[in-house]
């Protein structure tokens, strides 16, 4: 049975919460029990009468509480489930192929894609079905594996930044003839050729279950330039009501970090597909874009590159001396600047100052002498990449340049003069343009008849100067060379840029020529003709899900198959650079639309959002437990007989009780105030307490027995506190506590440094031997290796601690006579003759290590009485005694450092100060 | 077993019992000791065989009385006094019906052991004074000496009454006497009224010390409950205990009344004692009461 989203096991069982109002009336009839008390008094309350005789029910809320409680009792044993499995979804039993197209439409749901896998997955494990994932977009032969293999691979599933094809489409209803399977397909919803085909297919296999998004699609094609404007086109599938999207243009700034360069809001009218919007850059940035993306979409779709014919190339235009001032016709840059000015950005200047701007194409009128420096400059440009176009002239003709050796910026050596043909003082008719050869760049263009040549530039004949010529004259005078230097090129048009040498400028061709020397590309989407025959590299590709990736050793593509093939493994969105210019490759295509997928009637077609079956069961026994016990203790409460108020006090102030070691952080002048001891916090509180108590108890003996009169101990987090004010730090080991921070490692080697002493006490009465296996000794060493710890031996007998207050043969706490280990001495300390002790080193032992649990003995409780046993008897206390004296020496030596050392020259002092 | 049991269960019993009396006498002792620390006792001039001073003869005083060998040293005549030295007889009732077996607490002692610890204290300072202490009701016949304290203490330490409510015992008290009685008495007021109208009546005078529970005074229970009495022989169920307090502290308060205008009437003294205030204070003030009434 199913209510909503919930279902249940044992419907009937809900019969029972009929008895609830049965039971609201028996417990309400019923009063609570009643406390049997002994109480002499009750001689004195004999005979009187309750005055409200109404509080003997129970209160309607306690009752509520049972009823809940008893409620959610019947409904779990009703077992209720939520998201129950329909028995109309009757699951199957023999192998699953889990299908999934896989395209760049699913990426943007592909973590839904992948929850419900996973569920269908964990589903299919329980119910020991093998299962197979196909991916259309890369159709393998299906592999029947558990469930639960597919499940560990799932995070490794990306969509593909293709569409599937019908081809693919094909191979996988061939891969899955001849088996018999049920198919779970997750569908991206749009409509591929071969889906249905595909279906039929499957159909004959078994029960299809698809599985697809309701979300709109959104997706965009490639910009166009248009009129100085870039046109960005978005598509969504299955339009709907009036919509916002934002379209970002990525691109890098100047300094080449990626940023958002622009942004462009496009509104689909309401039930339209499509919305259209122009986003109008200066050429500066529309040079740097990179891709334009909707934002919030997430997959390759949503993403266009750009490339080339995007770019609006910079062209400066610098002509020799223009002396003839207001006749623009005769101006060698007009028409230049009128072929270049729809789609080029053009720019003006002196030739120095143009050049760090890195204009993708320089253009020289006539220009004959450059200066060194300009020479030098625009050569390195060129051989960077730079297209040097040169026109003739009646400068440049007469001018020395190229004449006896070929000069660098020039394609071909000039004979002086040139050439008039077929004006009024010449023989011969106007030179007409042959055709142009296959290999030449201008392959293919139309010359219209009147394009005639009347002077010209002539080029030397030179070996190399068949190769240089790209379009040349009826009688076979070169009319445009070329030359590459470096990575640039440099053309040289043999006639002037305006019309008085060649009727060339004034025609359609000229800009076709200039289109084709790629000076001009703006807009100019290159045809597969152009193409075929090239390989292209594949530079960046996009993934599924829109990200930009490097294109690693991907292999180069065709040409022809760059521009229309349909995307798959072996064609990627993308950038592809070719020869001389990048081509970018985008999901969608120019003129793409959306279109839904289409199902035959009677397909199962379902959501991606599968919420997994939860049986309530245990939650609604856990609320009626929880119930229960709140009954419990209203109960109680109601019948006075919840914890007495006494009791509860000192409950209350046991949990309040202050932490003794958490009492640090006094002030700084408290604790330079008076000498402080003080002791690591490890963590463990038992232990915390243990050795503050125990440097209580060392501090009471000290303030006793010496003239060091400490305050109160003080626990020290590493971690923060300073610890210049402690001139002891006991650090008790535990094998858990935490390893300090490289910043308190800092501080502890500075204090170490600083002449202070850390006391590590493993605690352990070094029963393994010191440094050996023992838990705490290991994590000794490991919370001691960063520590600026000099190398050490066991105290020898003629150490200052042994005799800097106390004479002390060995050092016991709780457990006695294991070694200690303090600095070693220098090794060429030796005793002088006559001295009982060596000379040895300056200064304060930095630590002292041993096990013999020093805080155990020295603790005294608030009473001053010993916390802890030590030994037995009168041998015990004599232990304990033996301890605190150690402490004693320990202070002194911390304090007095080898004072009691420089008594050795006592008697020599006492000799020179009786001279 | 079976025959061996009762002697078994007698022997423990009397183990622990004999356990106890020390602990108790000690305890008394202790109690009495602090008492008479830096205090003489019935150092007063009467009856007695003891010297206790020369004094000046007075009006009044007979020829007979003259120290004849003092008045010769000298002009004045004198009056040999001797120490006071009659001995009063006190007699005590200590309740030891089950009411008195109470404490709300197990920190606070029972009501029976504070009115026992007061008893044998007083009983030890008036033994010290001379007196003679007894129990009514020919418990335990008044005499004078340490070994009657012990014997007192083994007569607390095996008294254990069945009744529930204790009634004072007023028989056996020797006109003219003392008596004390300690009792929480909550049970029937008619049995106190007879006891001390009947005292009264031979001339005796003493102390009424009721002795309650802290809990008895201050009544702290809640909800619904049944009050039992210790012995079991009555019961009371209410369904809001809260509701009964002030009506009970009211008829507690009418009860302390009653006792304390008996007392008036009888020319007894009154006192009332928590077990969970000191016993010293009690005992001072019973000593003051035994003294001064003694004095008279």
């Amino acid at each position: 049975m199913t209510i909503g989203v919930l279902g249940f096991t044992a419907p009937w069982l809900l019969i029972a919460l009929a008895l609830l109002p049965v039971l609201w009336i028996l417990l309400r009839a019923v009063p609570p029990a009643p406390v049997r008390r002994r109480f002499p008094g009750v001689a004195l309350l004999l005979g009187l009468r309750d005055e409200d005789s109404a509080a003997d029910r129970t209160p309607w809320w306690l009752l509520l509480l049972r009823m809940l409680a008893l409620a959610a009792v019947i409904v779990a044993m009703a077992g209720p489930v939520l998201n129950p499995r329909g028995e109309d979804e009757a699951r199957g039993t023999g192998n699953l192929v889990i299908l999934l197209d896989g395209s760049w439409a699913s990426a943007r749901d592909w973590q839904g894609a992948r929850d419900l896998l996973d569920i269908a997955l964990a589903e299919a494990g329980r119910d020991g079905r093998p299962v197979a994932l196909m991916r259309l977009t890369d159709p393998q032969p299906p592999e029947f594996q558990a469930a639960d293999a597919w499940r560990s691979r799932l995070a490794g599933l990306e969509p593909a930044a293709w569409a599937p094809t019908a081809e693919m489409m094909a191979r996988a209803a061939d891969l899955v003839t001849g088996q018999e399977f049920d198919t779970l397909w997750v569908s991206d919803g749009l409509a591929y050729e071969g889906r249905l085909d595909l279906f039929r297919a499957l159909e004959g296999r078994g029960t299809v279950t698809i599985h697809q998004t309701a979300q709109p699609l959104l997706a965009l094609t490639p910009a166009r330039a248009a009129k100085g404007a870039l046109e960005l086109t978005a598509q969504r599938l299955a339009p709907g009501p009036a919509r916002e999207v934002t379209v970002l243009a990525h691109g890098r700034d100047p300094s080449g970090i990626p940023r958002v360069l622009a942004t462009l809001p496009l509104s689909f009218d309401a039930g339209a597909a499509q919305a259209t919007g122009a986003l109008t850059l200066p050429g500066e940035l529309s040079a740097r874009l990179t891709r334009f993306e909707i934002a919030g979409q997430g997959h390759a779709g949503a993403v266009t590159l750009t490339d080339d014919s995007l770019r609006r190339r910079e062209v400066a235009l610098i002509a020799g001396r223009e002396d003839r001032e207001g006749l623009e016709l005769l101006s060698p840059l007009h028409y230049l600047e009128r072929a270049l000015q729809p789609s080029a950005a053009l720019m003006d200047g002196a030739l120095m100052d143009v050049l760090p701007a890195n204009p993708d194409v320089i253009a020289l009128a006539d220009v004959a002498t450059l200066s060194e420096a300009e020479k030098t400059a625009l050569l390195e440009w060129t051989e960077a990449g730079g297209m040097l176009l040169r026109f003739a002239g009646p400068r440049l003709a007469a001018s020395d340049v190229s004449r006896s050796a070929e000069d660098a910026l020039m394609p071909v050596r000039l004979r002086k003069g040139g050439r008039s043909v077929g004006g009024a003082m010449s023989w011969g008719e106007p030179k007409a343009l042959a055709p142009f050869a296959d290999d030449s760049p201008f392959a293919g263009l139309a010359i219209p008849d009147d394009v005639t040549v009347t002077s010209q530039v002539m080029a030397q004949p030179d070996p190399t100067l068949a190769a240089r010529v790209i379009a040349q004259l009826g009688d076979g005078t070169p009319l445009v060379t070329r030359k590459r230097i470096g990575q640039g090129q440099v053309v040289l048009f043999h006639v002037t840029a305006n019309a008085e040498w060649s009727s060339l400028p004034l025609s359609g061709l000229f800009v076709q020529m200039l289109e084709r020397l790629a000076i001009s590309s703006g807009g100019a989407t290159p045809v597969a003709e152009d193409l075929a025959g090239t390989t292209w590299q594949a530079l960046q590709v996009l993934d599924g899900f829109g990200t930009l990736r490097d294109a690693g050793t991907l292999p180069g593509v065709p040409g022809e198959a760059l521009l229309d093939a349909a995307l798959g493994p072996d064609l990627r969105p993308g950038i592809y650079e070719g020869e001389d210019r990048r081509i970018a490759r985008s999901v969608l295509g120019e003129g793409d639309t959306l279109a839904s997928a289409v199902w035959p009637a009677g397909a199962d077609i379902q959501g991606l959002d599968r919420a997994a079956e939860t049986p309530l069961q245990g939650w609604l026994l856990a609320a009626a437990l929880l119930l229960l016990s709140g009954d419990i203790i209203a109960s109680l409460a109601l019948s006075g007989r919840l914890l007495p108020v006494r009791t509860a006090a000192v409950l209350a102030a046991l949990i309040m009780l202050p932490d003794p070691s958490a009492a640090q952080g006094r002030p700084p002048e408290a604790l330079a105030g008076e000498v402080t001891l003080a002791h690591v916090l490890t963590g463990d509180r038992a232990l915390d307490d243990l050795a503050h108590a125990g440097l209580r108890g060392l501090g009471e003996t000290l303030f006793f027995r010496t003239t060091v009169e400490p305050g109160p101990p003080e626990g020290v987090d590493l971690e923060t506190a300073e610890l210049a004010f402690f001139p002891l730090l006991y650090w008790p080991i535990t094998a858990t506590q935490p390893t300090p921070s490289d910043a308190a490692y800092a501080k502890l080697n500075a204090y170490l440094r600083s002449g202070g002493l850390i006391l590590f006490d493993t605690r352990d009465a070094d029963i393994a031997g010191f440094g050996a296996a023992s838990q705490n000794g290991a994590r000794l060493q490991r919370l001691a290796a960063p520590l600026d710890i000099p190398p050490l031996e066991p105290v020898p007998g003629d150490h200052v601690l042994t005799r800097s207050f106390y004479l002390l043969q060995d050092f016991p706490g709780r457990y006695g006579g294991r070694p200690v280990w303090v600095e070693a001495a220098p090794e060429d300390a030796e005793q002088a003759p006559g001295m009982p002790f060596r000379d040895l080193n300056d200064g304060v032992t930095p630590v002292v290590i041993g096990g013999n649990d020093w805080a155990a003995a020295w603790a005294i409780d608030d009473n001053g009485a010993p916390m802890r046993p030590v030994g037995r008897g009168y041998a015990g206390e004599r232990q304990r005694e033996m301890a605190h004296r150690f402490g004693v020496n320990l202070v002194m030596h911390v304090l007095t450092g080898n004072y009691k050392s420089d008594q050795v020259h006592v008697p020599a002092l006492l000799e020179r100060l009786g001279q | 077993m079976t025959q061996a049991a009762p002697s078994a269960s007698l022997r423990a019993r009397s183990e622990a019992e004999a356990a106890r009396l020390p602990a108790l006498l000690a305890q008394a002792r202790h109690l009495a000791g602090s008492v008479l620390l830096g205090q003489h006792g019935r150092r007063r001039a009467g009856l007695g065989d003891d010297f206790w001073q020369y004094r000046p003869v007075q009006e009044g005083d007979q020829r007979r009385q003259i120290d004849w060998r003092r008045s010769g040293r000298s002009d004045a005549e004198f009056v040999r006094e001797r120490e006071w030295q009659i001995a009063q007889t006190v007699m005590m009732w200590v309740d030891g019906a089950a009411s008195m077996r109470f404490s709300s607490d197990k920190n606070l002692l029972q009501k029976a052991d504070r009115a026992q610890l007061l008893a044998l204290a007083a009983a030890i300072l008036l033994d010290r004074g001379g007196e003679r202490v007894g129990l009514t009701g020919h418990a335990l016949p008044p005499r004078r000496g340490a070994a009657q304290i012990i014997r007192l203490a083994a007569v607390f330490a095996s008294a254990e009454a069945q009744a529930d409510y204790g009634v004072p015992d007023a028989r056996g008290l020797p006109p003219q006497g003392h008596a004390l009685f300690l009792s929480d008495f909550l049970g029937d007021f008619d049995g106190v009224h007879a006891a001390l109208t009947g005292a009264a009546d031979r001339g005796v005078r003493g102390v009424l010390m009721q002795i309650l529970d802290p809990a008895e005074e201050a009544f702290p229970y809640r909800g619904r409950a049944i009050f039992d009495s210790i012995g079991g022989t009555l019961s009371h169920e209410t369904l809001k205990a809260d509701d009964l307090r002030d009506r009970y502290l009211s008829r507690l308060a009418e009860r302390k009344d009653a006792l304390r205008r008996l007392c008036a009437a009888t020319g007894w003294q009154y006192h009332c004692h928590h077990t969970d205030a000191s016993a010293q204070s009690a005992l001072l003030w019973l000593h003051r009461a035994l003294g001064g009434g003694a004095a008279r």
